[in-house]
């Protein structure tokens, strides 16, 4: 139920008097879909954002996605010296 | 990039699982809050390629699993009604109600729906004007916002042949009801990524420190899942208990304060019995004063109904960790996901079916 899958971006769709009515055509590698990005009112074209029934919750953060990925190397070197010390 | 496949490559599940390795040094109980991570351990098997010292219990947080089955006849009771159109998630349909379940309700005629978003049913409503369409919103923090939006478009776009039944439950009390068993086993909390997604995790502050217990914030896929884990083993074994936050591409501490304003807007907090579990105070979200127009349980009668669980069934067991699917007498015999005792067992994020899916004995 909690299943939200990141998209990017590809267009927003304002609306002309009600900010909560702002949708976006979003990508899912390949699928689009039009969302609500009503609760992300500060993303623009080309973000990520991950979406759950419909709706964009939260725009990715592209730098922490390479901390992450970066991160754990130096993590389990930092493990491996703690085991051998 | 794509964001998915980066978090389950392997090599790094592989590396994060040697860090775990390195640093344990004592037996741990892990539990995973969330249901759709229960079902990336299983699927993808961590739960066998971490450390024997490191148990995983499976949590309740499948929101399927707990909704009352005083909603589930509920919801039967409204969707059998001539000019009815009900619709609901997909997982909602073969979840069993005291004598049937949606999916045998269709099969003999009512107009019951998949919808992918709350909205599509506010928007279903505009186009049959001759029916009334009611939406069936559960789910937990992560999904309100969404109900909380069908609620106040059926009010911004007056659309009167549309309401809302909401089962809708809150992560945080059933963490405290678990902690405060005097019996539990859990050492630590992987915390639900995306329901912390719209709620920031400012609310695990006060249950780190009451009951002196780590609560890692983790996503889904399984580099996100052995990373969560990591940290928390390494809280663990340096006697910390904090909130810690593994899942920053999607989590802030705030959370999305859009969402949490409408839901404070639609919603108010309100005892909540789950299934399995029963009544947890102040678990559960309902409709405001305000919006009882949109209420079906004030369009429908639906006050008087008997419900009637499975005595076999002991999904409230395994949804408090007691006890894994495979232990039950019933599972994969006389429980399968076709045929199922509990709800556990349909869901796609219930222990029971996860169990059934990737680790059923031929």
């Amino acid at each position: 139920m909690c299943l939200a899958l990141p998209a990017k971006i590809i267009s927003i769709i304002k609306h002309e008097n009600n900010d909560m009515l702002v949708m976006g055509v979003v990508d899912f590698s390949g699928i689009t879909k039009a969302v609500s990005l009503a609760f992300v009112p500060e993303a623009k074209e080309n973000d990520y954002v991950i979406v759950h029934a419909g709706f964009a919750l939260s725009i990715l953060d592209q730098a922490e996605v390479q901390q992450t990925l970066d991160a754990f190397v130096e993590l389990s070197a930092f493990e491996r010296i703690n085991e051998l010390s | 990039m794509n964001y998915l496949k980066a978090f389950q490559h392997p090599d790094k599940v592989f590396e994060y699982i040697e860090a775990i390795k390195c640093c344990i040094t004592r037996p741990w109980n892990i539990m995973e809050v969330c249901g759709g991570q229960t079902h990336s351990i299983i699927k993808y098997a961590l739960d066998q390629l971490l450390p024997d010292s490191i148990t995983l219990i499976h949590g309740p947080g499948c929101p399927v699993c707990v909704t009352p089955l005083a909603y589930i006849d509920k919801a039967l009771s409204i969707a059998a009604q001539p000019k009815v159109i009900f619709c609901t998630f997909g997982d909602m349909l073969r979840v069993p109600g005291s004598q049937s379940d949606l999916l045998h309700l269709k099969a003999q005629g009512a107009d019951i729906r998949i919808v992918y978003s709350p909205i599509d049913a506010v928007h279903l409503a505009q186009q049959v004007t001759d029916k009334h369409v009611v939406f069936f919103g559960v789910g937990f923090e992560t999904t309100a916002p969404t109900t909380a939006m069908a609620a106040y478009q059926a009010k911004l776009l007056r659309v009167k042949n549309f309401s809302l039944l909401i089962s809708h439950v809150r992560v945080p009390p059933v963490m405290e009801v678990l902690l405060s068993s005097p019996d539990h086993q859990i050492h630590g909390f992987l915390g639900a990524g995306h329901v912390c997604m719209v709620m920031g995790y400012h609310e695990y502050l006060p249950l780190t420190q009451r009951y002196q217990i780590p609560i890692v914030i983790t996503g889904f896929e399984p580099v996100d899942i052995v990373k969560g884990i990591l940290c928390c083993v390494r809280q663990l074994e340096n006697n910390h208990y904090a909130v810690e936050n593994s899942y920053q591409r999607a989590v802030n501490e705030g959370g999305n304060l859009p969402a949490q304003q409408l839901m404070m807007q639609v919603f108010e907090v309100v005892d909540r019995d789950w299934r399995g579990l029963g009544k947890i105070a102040g678990s559960g979200l309902a409709l405001r004063s305000e919006f009882q127009q949109w209420n079906a349980e004030s369009f429908f009668d639906v006050s008087m109904i008997n419900t009637q669980e499975a005595v076999e069934c002991l999904s409230g067991q395994v949804l408090k960790g007691l006890i894994k699917p495979p232990q039950c007498p019933q599972f994969a015999k006389r429980c399968t996901p076709e045929s199922a005792l509990g709800a556990t067992m349909v869901s796609a994020e219930g222990a029971c079916a996860a169990y059934y899916q990737y680790r059923r004995s031929p």
